[in-house]
């Protein structure tokens, strides 16, 4: 039986008088690719945070890899070295090159030998494309290629998983395609994937699961197939039917 | 006018006060950085004690002037220890710039967006590592212009040691003054002295921040 790399037990966070999260569960298993979808402000992205614990719930518990990452003298900085995540907002490291984004991690935390640093983060940028980059800023990059840096800057600590708090949503219409088309990689690769996105696109076509959240629960879950086109509950076909109309206008301008 | 010769030949004694002015400027700011620093850091990231440590320490030393707090450590201190006019000048100013160089450092600290904070935490990086290679690398950058600010203060109010009896530029421009009876040249001598030293401070740091400065994609298009 194959260990679920992340398990998610009845989750709840509230900030000020707003209960966000109402108790979430929910397992990935390895190489699994989840999309998690729902109208903004119902949770997702806290419930991704609270994966890595940069947000830490008021009650529940996570599990990453077998290791319980809410528990009290737990190493969580140990833990996040495992979980990759990648940001709406890029959140590049300015002060440094794209090429020294991907190696402070390797140096600073890891601890890796310069040299060694050096050869492994040209590789994580040649596998997001942006080798001949590795020497720019981020104020010198594209939003699509600060996004891709800050893959090659996850896949660089060797993550068990990859968090992806809406990618793309920051991004021109222009650029997300070459982000999908890394993540589209990722997952063929077998990366264990956990996406909260708005791209119904790259939902269907490389989910292996779809959850959809409202008010802080989770209305639904199963396979894509299941959601897109026999959804269980109203509210799922209603917000799904919503969405794609919506990207499926943008994809026939498109063509 | 019989004095300019005597004048002219007082330059040299004049700008040997400039070099205790210097000195303790220099020391000064340098204590200010080294005490405001970890004070930024306490009220930015450090615990409600910690916190509050730093403000009081930044509301105290602001509201008192930095004269008031060179008497206290000079004269006041006398009866248990003796300082010397320059330590004493240096650590009165140096406490009471520390008080605003922690106030710059901490804006510049909370100027790097916390999204930074939050990217080196998911990589794994400790606290104090990403303070340490994230954070302070950028604030430090953004700091300089009102840090550059700060070191012509500390350069100008260095001339307040004169009151306790150094013989720094302020003083012996007095003292020249004095003798040559021509205090409004000698004080305008004082005074380029000082605009040469504090200009000089200033030009250098903005070709530090140019130095410094990241390229954007106007500067160097690819």
């Amino acid at each position: 039986m194959s260990q679920a790399i992340v398990r998610v037990e009845d989750l709840h966070k509230t900030y000020g008088a707003a209960e966000v999260l109402k108790g979430v569960s929910l397992e990935v298993d390895e190489a699994e690719v989840m999309v998690i979808i729902g109208p903004s402000g119902t949770g997702k992205s806290t419930l991704l945070r609270c994966i890595n614990l940069l947000t830490r719930p008021d009650r529940g518990r996570v599990w990453v890899d077998g290791e319980e990452i809410t528990a009290p003298h737990a190493d969580v900085d140990r833990i996040r070295e495992r979980v990759g995540m990648v940001f709406q907002d890029f959140n590049l490291f300015n002060h440094l090159t794209a090429l020294g984004n991907v190696m402070v991690g390797l140096t600073k935390v890891k601890r890796m030998p310069r040299q060694e640093a050096r050869e492994l983060a040209l590789f994580e940028l040649q596998r997001v494309g942006l080798r001949d980059k590795a020497d720019l800023y981020p104020s010198q990059l594209s939003g699509g290629q600060k996004q891709r840096v800050a893959i090659a800057r996850a896949l660089g600590m060797d993550p068990r998983v990859m968090l992806f708090d809406e990618p793309t949503s920051a991004l021109d219409p222009e650029l997300i395609g070459e982000v999908l088309e890394v993540m589209k990689k990722l997952a063929r690769e077998g990366m264990t994937m956990i996406v909260v996105t708005h791209e119904m696109g790259f939902a269907r076509e490389v989910s292996n699961r779809m959850v959809f959240m409202e008010h802080g629960v989770i209305v639904e879950e199963g396979p894509p197939a299941q959601l897109f086109y026999n959804p269980q509950y109203p509210r799922t076909g209603a917000f799904l039917g919503k969405i794609t109309e919506l990207y499926g206008r943008r994809e026939r301008e498109e063509e | 006018m019989e004095q300019l010769p005597d004048i002219i030949r007082s330059v040299p004694y004049l700008l040997e006060g400039a070099v205790f002015t210097v000195a303790i400027a220099a020391v000064a700011l340098a204590v200010g950085f080294c005490v405001g620093l970890p004070l930024a850091l306490m009220r930015v990231y450090g615990n409600k004690l910690a916190s509050s440590v730093a403000v009081i320490y930044s509301t105290v030393m602001r509201g008192l002037p930095s004269l008031v707090v060179l008497f206290i450590l000079f004269y006041g201190l006398a009866a248990v220890i003796s300082l010397p006019a320059f330590i004493a000048g240096c650590v009165a100013l140096g406490m009471c710039s520390a008080a605003y160089q922690m106030e710059l450092l901490r804006g510049a600290i909370q100027s790097v967006g916390t999204g930074q904070m939050m990217a080196a935490r998911a990589l794994g990086m400790p606290r104090l590592k990403a303070i340490a290679f994230i954070v302070l690398p950028q604030a430090l950058r953004l700091a300089i212009p009102s840090w550059s600010n700060e070191a012509a203060v500390v350069l100008k109010d260095s001339s307040l040691v004169y009151a306790v009896g150094l013989a720094e530029l302020l003083r012996r421009s007095q003292q020249v003054a004095a003798r040559t009876y021509q205090p409004f040249i000698v004080y305008i001598l004082c005074a380029a002295i000082y605009f040469g030293l504090t200009f000089v401070t200033n030009r250098g740091l903005d070709s530090v921040e140019r130095g410094l400065r990241l390229p954007t994609l106007l500067e160097e298009g690819h």
